[in-house]
C-alpha cells in the first residue's frame, strides 16, 4: 500500500504547475475564453513542447509511456487551472481508443499528429434522445463497398470548434439501444458531408452540433471491432470519468482554498467570517467532500486496469462522489464568498460553472447511481 | 380552521384571471430582467396602475386594493399562473411603504404618486463593499451643510440601478454614535451630479446589479425620511416587508409545472425521463417542500391580517423559499441533460446571430440555475435569517 508519487510523477506535476502559474492565470484564461477562436493553440504548443500531450502514450507510438496516474496529475493541475485546451478530449479520449484499440497503421497515422500538438481531436457520440446512453443512437453507418456512409447528428460535441479529427459513434446493426451494433469511425472534421455549428458552453469552452450526411468513410476509419465497439466506448469513457474526477479534485481544491483565505479575511460583526462555528463547520464539510472526492479519484484511477465489473463500480462511484462534491462546495464556495461568488470578475463562479458542467459529463450522479447499482 | 375559498373569493379569481388574460401585454420573453427595456419591464405595472391594483397592500388613501389577504394570495397566484413580469419591487413594495409609514405629508405627496403610476424607477442603496450581512456597519456618509446633506460613499449590488431616477440611501450622519443610532435614510436623486453607476457582471453573464459611487452628491435635508439618526428603524422595517415577499410560492408552483413539462419531453432509455422513479420521486419531494412553505405563508399572512407580525417567523419564509427556487432550478438542469452545457447570450447584441441548439426549454437552464444561487445571498443571507429565528424565536 502505497499514496506516494514516483520522482517521475512529481516532477511532471511541478512543471506543469510552474508553467500554469507562469502562462495561464486566470486572466489568460479569461481572455482565451472571450476570444474568437477560444482556446490558444499557443498553449497548446506550448502542452506539445513540454511532451504533456505524450504523457500516456507508450514510448513505442512516442509517447512518454505515462499511464493513469500521470493523465491524474495533470488534470488535477489542469482543473486548478480550469485549463480550457481539450486534453481530455484529444489525449484522454479519442488519444485513448487509438491506444486501446488502434491498428498499428491507426496510431503510426494519428499519435504523432496529437503527441506534436498539430492534431485536435473530438469525441462525437451524444444525441439528443440519447441522455446518457451511450448505446442509445440514431446515427448509421451502413456498410459501402469497401467502406462505410456515415448519416445523423451528434449533441455537443465538447471541443469539436477546434477539432480537425472527430471519431464518432454510430450504429452498424441492431436497434437503437442494443449493446450489439455500435461501431467507431474516425471522420475527418473537412470530410464531405460534415457540417458542424459551433457555440459557446456556459463553463467557458466551446462545443459544435454535428450533422453527418452521407459522410463516406474506408475501413481504415474503424475502430476497434465492427458491431462491438460498445464495451470499448464504456472502458475509455471510464478513463474519461477518472480524468474529470482528477478535474474535479483539482477545481474543489481551489475553491476551498479560496474559500478559506477569504472566511479569514473578510471581516463583518467586527470579525473575520471564518470565526463564525456555522461557516466553520460548513468548510470542514467541503473540505471533507474534497478529500473524499481525491480518494475516489486514486481508486478509480488505480482501477482502471481492473475487471470490467470493478473498473465500472469504481468510475461510476467516482463520478457520484465528485458530482455531489463538485456540487456541494461549488453552492457553498459561492455562498461563503457572498456578492462576491456571484460576479464574473471573481474566479470563483468560473470553478462552480465548471464543476457543473462536470457533472454532465457522461453522466450525472444519478445516471452512475443506476449504472453502479445494476452492476454490484 | 378553513383553507378553502369562499364563493366571493371564487368570483374575485374569477375576475382578476379574466383582467390578466385580457390586459396582460405581450412582451418578447427575455429571461433576464437586465436584459428588457425600461418600457417593458414598467409596461404591466402601468396598466395596473390604471386599474388601481398595483399595490393592493397600501393604505387605500394612497391608492390600495383594499384587498383581503385570500384576495392578495389570489391575485398573486393568477400572475404566477400567467406568468405575468413580476412588479419590481423597490418602490412598490419596498420604499413606499417606508415612505408612507414614516415620511411627512409632504414626501408622501412628492413621491407615492410617482412609484405607485410607473413614473419613477427606484433602486435600494444599503449594501457597501464592507457592509453586507453586517448592514449597520456601513460607511457612506451624509454631512449636514447648510438646508442640504453632502453624501459620500459606495455602494453595492444595486439592482437594475441602471434604470433608477431614485435611489433610497442609508448613510452615516453621526460619527460619534453607536452604529445603528447613527443611520439616517435619504432619498437621492439618481441624476444628481456626483454619482456614477458601474455594472457588476454576473457569473451567468447578466448585467442586473451595480456599483454605485456618491462623491459628494449633495441631497436637500427635506429628501431625509423622518429624523436624522433614526434610519436603521425605517431600514429595518423595510427588510421585514422584503422578507415577506420572498416566499414566491406561486412563481415556485408554476417552475415546477415547467419542469415537469421538460421531464415529460426529456428521454432516457427511449422513455419519458418523468417516468424515471428517482427523477418523479425528487420532482416530488420539491413539490411538498413547497406545499408546507405555502401553508406556512398562509398562517404568517392569516395572522398578519389579525394585526400580528410580519415577525422573525418570515425568516422561514425566505430560507425555504429560496432554497426551493434553487432545488427547481438544479433539478431542471439535470433533467435538460446534455443541453445543459449551451451558453445562451444575453440581449444588447450579444444575442443576435448566437446559435443555441437543444430544444427550447433547455435555453438558459444552467444560467438560470447560476443565478439563482444569488437568492440565499441576498435580502439577509440565509445564515442571517437562522440567527434571526436563533435569536428572536427560540430566544437562543
Amino acid at each position: 500500500m502505497d499514496f506516494s508519487f514516483t520522482e517521475e510523477q512529481t516532477l511532471l506535476r511541478n512543471t506543469v504547475q510552474s508553467f500554469l502559474q507562469d502562462k495561464y492565470d486566470f486572466d489568460t484564461r479569461r481572455k482565451i475564453s472571450a476570444s474568437a477562436d477560444g482556446w490558444s493553440k499557443e498553449i497548446w504548443g506550448q502542452f506539445a513542447e513540454l511532451g504533456l500531450l505524450a504523457a500516456p502514450f507508450s514510448e513505442e507510438q512516442g509517447g512518454l509511456g505515462g499511464g493513469p496516474i500521470e493523465t491524474m496529475i495533470l488534470m488535477e493541475e489542469f482543473g486548478r487551472n480550469l485549463v480550457i485546451e481539450p486534453f481530455m478530449e484529444t489525449v484522454v479520449i479519442c488519444g485513448g481508443f487509438l491506444r486501446e484499440a488502434g491498428t498499428a497503421a491507426q496510431q503510426e497515422a494519428h499519435v504523432p499528429g496529437i503527441i506534436g500538438g498539430e492534431n485536435v481531436w473530438a469525441f462525437g457520440y451524444a444525441e439528443p434522445q440519447g441522455r446518457y446512453n451511450l448505446a442509445d443512437l440514431v446515427t448509421t453507418a451502413k456498410a459501402d463497398g469497401d467502406g462505410y456512409v456515415i448519416n445523423g447528428y451528434k449533441a455537443v460535441v465538447l471541443g469539436a470548434p477546434w477539432a480537425d479529427k472527430l471519431i464518432i459513434s454510430a450504429r452498424t446493426g441492431g436497434g437503437q439501444r442494443d449493446a450489439d451494433g455500435v461501431s467507431l469511425f474516425i471522420v475527418d472534421k473537412s470530410a464531405a458531408g460534415v457540417s458542424t455549428r459551433d457555440y459557446p458552453t456556459v463553463d467557458g469552452r466551446r462545443a459544435s452540433e454535428i450533422t453527418l450526411e452521407n459522410v463516406k468513410v474506408g475501413a481504415d476509419a474503424v475502430i476497434g471491432e465492427i458491431g462491438k465497439a460498445l464495451p470499448l466506448i464504456e472502458k475509455v469513457t471510464d478513463q474519461a470519468i477518472a480524468a474529470l474526477s482528477a478535474e474535479a479534485a483539482g477545481g474543489m481544491k481551489e475553491l476551498n482554498d479560496a474559500t478559506v483565505e477569504y472566511c479569514k479575511t473578510r471581516k463583518q460583526f467586527g470579525v473575520p467570517i471564518g470565526k463564525f462555528q456555522v461557516l466553520q463547520h460548513r468548510m470542514v464539510d467541503m473540505f471533507m467532500a474534497y478529500e473524499q472526492s481525491v480518494s475516489m479519484t486514486y481508486m478509480v484511477t488505480l482501477k482502471l486496469g481492473e475487471s470490467e465489473e470493478e473498473r465500472l463500480k469504481a468510475a461510476s462511484g467516482a463520478k457520484v462522489q465528485i458530482g455531489k462534491a463538485g456540487r456541494f462546495v461549488g453552492q457553498q464556495a459561492v455562498q461563503l464568498h457572498g456578492g462576491m461568488g456571484m460576479t464574473d470578475e471573481l474566479n470563483v463562479g468560473h470553478y462552480f460553472k465548471r464543476l457543473t458542467m462536470i457533472d454532465t459529463q457522461f453522466g450525472n450522479v444519478d445516471h452512475h447511481l443506476t449504472r453502479y447499482s445494476s452492476a454490484a | 380552521m378553513d383553507m378553502s375559498f369562499s364563493s366571493a373569493d371564487l368570483a374575485f379569481r374569477e375576475e382578476v384571471r379574466t383582467f390578466i388574460e385580457e390586459n396582460y401585454p405581450r412582451i418578447t420573453n427575455t429571461r433576464s430582467r437586465g436584459d428588457m427595456s425600461r418600457d417593458d419591464m414598467l409596461a404591466w405595472h402601468k396598466i395596473l396602475a390604471k386599474k388601481g391594483w398595483v399595490a393592493p397592500h397600501w393604505p387605500a388613501e394612497h391608492g390600495g386594493s383594499g384587498w383581503t389577504i385570500t384576495q392578495r394570495y389570489i391575485w398573486n397566484e393568477e400572475c404566477a399562473r400567467a406568468e405575468t413580469t413580476p412588479l419590481l419591487p423597490f418602490g412598490l413594495s419596498m420604499v413606499g411603504p417606508v415612505i408612507y409609514t414614516y415620511g411627512n405629508e409632504e414626501q408622501k405627496k412628492r413621491f407615492l404618486p410617482g412609484i405607485y403610476n410607473g413614473e419613477d424607477w427606484w433602486c435600494q442603496g444599503y449594501s457597501e463593499p464592507g457592509a453586507g450581512s453586517d448592514l449597520a456597519s456601513l460607511k457612506t456618509k451624509a454631512v449636514r451643510e447648510g438646508d442640504h446633506y453632502i453624501i459620500n460613499g459606495q455602494k453595492t449590488w444595486t439592482t437594475l440601478a441602471q434604470f433608477a431616477d431614485w435611489m433610497f440611501c442609508l448613510a452615516r450622519t453621526d460619527p460619534d454614535a453607536k452604529m445603528q443610532e447613527s443611520i439616517s435614510f435619504f432619498l437621492i436623486d439618481m441624476k444628481t451630479p456626483g454619482i456614477e453607476v458601474r455594472p457588476i457582471i454576473t457569473m451567468d453573464g447578466a448585467h442586473e446589479v451595480n456599483e454605485v459611487y456618491l462623491d459628494n452628491v449633495k441631497v436637500p435635508a427635506e429628501n431625509m425620511i423622518g429624523e436624522e439618526n433614526k434610519g436603521w428603524t425605517y431600514a429595518k422595517f423595510l427588510l421585514g416587508n422584503e422578507r415577506s415577499g420572498i416566499a414566491g410560492v406561486a412563481r415556485s408552483k408554476k417552475a415546477i409545472e415547467r419542469l415537469r413539462n421538460i421531464a415529460a419531453s426529456e428521454l432516457m432509455d427511449g422513455e419519458p425521463l418523468i417516468k424515471d422513479g428517482e427523477f418523479g420521486r425528487k420532482i416530488a419531494e420539491v413539490e411538498i417542500d413547497l406545499s408546507a412553505l405555502e401553508v406556512t405563508e398562509l398562517r404568517t399572512l392569516a395572522a398578519e391580517s389579525k394585526g400580528q407580525g410580519p415577525g422573525p417567523e418570515s425568516s422561514i419564509l425566505k430560507i425555504k423559499g429560496t432554497e426551493i427556487q434553487q432545488r427547481i432550478t438544479e433539478l431542471a438542469l439535470e433533467a435538460v441533460g446534455n443541453y445543459a452545457h449551451v451558453y445562451a447570450p444575453h440581449g444588447k447584441g450579444e444575442g443576435d446571430n448566437a446559435f443555441t441548439p437543444g430544444p427550447e426549454y433547455s435555453i438558459g437552464v444552467a444560467q438560470n440555475y447560476q443565478n439563482m444561487r444569488k437568492t440565499s445571498i441576498y435580502g439577509g443571507s440565509n445564515e442571517i435569517q437562522h440567527n434571526i429565528i436563533a435569536k428572536m424565536v427560540l430566544g437562543l
